[in-house]
């Protein structure tokens, strides 16, 4: 076949696929969010916005990934230098380390639940060892801040994974001449990892980053189990609209909104860790 | 003042052992090389002194200061690697400066020197781009930049100049000379390439097998080659053996012809001369012509002498053929004897 077109054939198949199923879906939710039947109109983003859970949802989504993307990375990279420094059972170790990412994201969240809620094992824990008199409801408006932290913790045990798989690929493709090269110039271990890790690791860093921070403003299922009405966020309130109140329009708005925010946020990480032109491995 | 010893260092991988027993003293201000086949242990002694590696038993002493259990920063030394390791995150400029940032000298001193040494290796121009828009040439001598800045009291080099292209080796070679001996550092340079071996260093080490087999000056290396190793490891091509047999006393029988050798009562010796040390003459061994190879600047010839494979170099000008038989006799004074059992030289 002629080299010059042969490219494009190869390309094909996975180019209708992507528009059958994603391009074309996408323009009918955007025709659903900029329409109420009659025509162009912003009202579908004008309800959601200026509903009274919006703010609150817009919010707690944006504080949950502001608490939880930074702890997750900082975990990601400690276990990556650490695997990476392995030399026996390195596998096994990040086999192990990657479970959770096999656990459904509702699944995650009912485990969280059976340790939290009111006859849970951290109740038990804790009247057993007598530091409560009779189990508390951790879960309830009176507890907002537990709630916060049993859905970041469930977040954290869940999704540091996928974070972690990308950097440890990302540390092993770093030659290790560089690094020799750092301690014979005067690099503490700290200063290595600063000065040498963290730069290389920029390409994989912002691939990590965009999938975390994406999944992250997508949160959902995690925070039903765990926080139910009492933590609203977008993703949330998106399938309220669309199945409590079947206003497709809103939810459709919504849904443009959540991904507004990510392709912000993936510019934005894309930008702040881009390498310059020359500088790569 | 930095010289270095090596006092009975040894280094095992497991159960293979890398380096035997090395002692070694380098004189401050020496240029020496240590050359060797790879896998020859030459890279792990130069990590062992950088601090890269650890040795098993042995120490090491810079300046009459014991250094081998100090980190590599605390060590006086510095390196350039045989892929220069020249980092592509930072401008040249940083990576000439890395060393001096982590010792936090100032901005002014860390420029001063930046300059300067990028000045030595004539990268003045360079100083703002990355490692991706430089060339190999031009990597390299960042690498030595990066190196020199630190005015470490020792540099250590590890095949540097293997990664270039034949011509650019040959100019970089006579430029790292000359800039390290300005430059008044001791130098350690690991390579397999005699070449620059001899033309570069001061004293080359010729190490085999773990064990360094002579330390010598490059001529002495050359021209008096401490075991039959170094003979036929150095000079290209190497030198020519063959087996004698004793007759009278300090006469020896190499090939139907008498020569005048060692004394002693030894059962047999090798006979080994440089093929650029036989000359066409009336008597001698009787040589069959294999190979002729024109050179240019000589005529190398690979012949047969009693069965042996025997090289020599001639005057460009003859015409020889293969198949033709020569008469070649060796200058008396490039003679040299070797012990078979011991395969060290023998006087």
């Amino acid at each position: 076949m002629n080299a010059r077109i042969l490219p494009y054939v190869l390309i094909l198949p996975v180019t209708l696929f992507l528009c059958l199923f994603f391009l074309y879906p996408f323009v009918l939710v955007s025709k659903q969010a900029f329409s109420t039947g009659a025509g162009f109109t912003l009202d579908n983003f004008r309800e959601v916005v200026s509903y009274w859970k919006f703010p609150i949802s817009m919010q707690n989504t944006l504080l949950l990934a502001a608490a939880v993307v930074p702890v997750q990375l900082a975990l990601a990279l400690l276990m990556a230098t650490m695997v990476n420094k392995m030399q026996k059972g390195r596998d096994i170790v990040l086999y192990i380390w990657t479970i959770p990412l096999g656990i459904s994201d509702l699944a995650a969240g009912i485990i969280w639940l059976a340790i939290f809620e009111q006859s849970g094992f951290l109740n038990s824990m804790m009247s057993g060892l007598g530091i409560v008199d009779q189990p508390v409801n951790f879960l309830s408006y009176q507890h907002p801040g537990v709630v916060f932290l049993a859905i970041a913790l469930a977040e954290i045990w869940r999704a540091t994974a996928i974070m972690l798989v990308i950097l440890v690929a990302g540390i092993g493709l770093i030659p290790k001449e560089y690094y020799e090269a750092a301690e014979v110039f005067g690099a503490s271990p700290w200063k290595r990892f600063t000065r040498i890790t963290l730069p290389m690791l920029r390409p994989s860093l912002q691939t990590a980053l965009v999938l975390r921070v994406i999944l992250a403003f997508e949160i959902f299922a995690v925070v039903a189990a765990l926080g139910g009405t009492l933590f609203p966020v977008l993703m949330g309130e998106t399938y309220a609209y669309q199945f409590d109140l079947l206003n497709s329009g809103a939810a459709a708005a919504m849904a443009l909104i959540i991904l507004g925010i990510s392709i912000a946020f993936t510019l934005v990480i894309l930008r702040v860790l881009r390498v310059p032109k020359g500088a790569t491995i | 003042m930095a010289r270095i010893e090596i006092k009975n260092v040894a280094k095992t991988f497991g159960a293979y052992q890398a380096l035997h027993d090395i002692n070694l003293t380098i004189e401050d201000q020496e240029f020496m090389v240590l050359l060797g086949a790879s896998g020859c242990g030459k890279s792990t002694l130069l990590r062992i002194i950088a601090g890269l590696e650890t040795a098993t038993t042995g120490e090491v002493w810079i300046g009459g200061r014991r250094i081998d259990n100090l980190s590599p920063k605390d060590r006086g030394i510095s390196m350039v690697f045989q892929n220069y390791a020249v980092f592509p995150h930072l401008s040249v400029f940083e990576n000439i400066g890395f060393g001096l940032r982590m010792q936090k000298l100032p901005n002014d001193e860390v420029t001063r020197r930046v300059e300067r040494t990028a000045g030595l290796m004539h990268i003045e121009q360079l100083l703002k781009r990355y490692s991706g828009e430089l060339s190999g040439g031009q990597r390299q001598r960042v690498a030595v930049a990066r190196a020199l800045a630190m005015e470490p009291d020792v540099i250590l080099m590890d095949e540097p100049l293997s990664n270039l292209d034949a011509l650019l080796r040959m100019e970089m070679r006579a430029e790292l000379k000359g800039v390290l001996a300005e430059s008044k550092t001791t130098a350690i340079y690991v390579t397999h390439d005699q070449v620059e071996a001899m033309s570069m260093a001061d004293r080359i080490s010729v190490m085999h097998q773990g064990e360094i087999v002579q330390a010598a000056s490059p001529i002495e290396v050359y021209r008096n080659p401490s075991a039959e190793f170094v003979a036929g490891f150095i000079g290209n091509p190497p030198m020519n053996f063959l087996p004698a047999k004793p007759a009278d006393s300090g006469k020896w029988a190499v090939a139907g012809q008498m020569m005048d050798g060692p004394g002693g009562g030894s059962a047999s010796l090798k006979f080994a001369i440089r093929p650029e040390d036989l000359r066409l003459a009336d008597t001698g061994f009787k040589a069959v012509a294999k190979v002729v190879e024109p050179l240019g600047a000589h005529l190398l010839v690979t012949c047969e002498v009693d069965g042996q494979l025997f090289r020599a170099v001639l005057d460009s000008d003859l015409k020889v053929k293969p198949g033709e038989v020569l008469t070649l006799t060796p200058q008396p004074d490039r003679v040299r004897w070797f012990d078979p059992q011991t395969t060290l030289a023998v006087a």
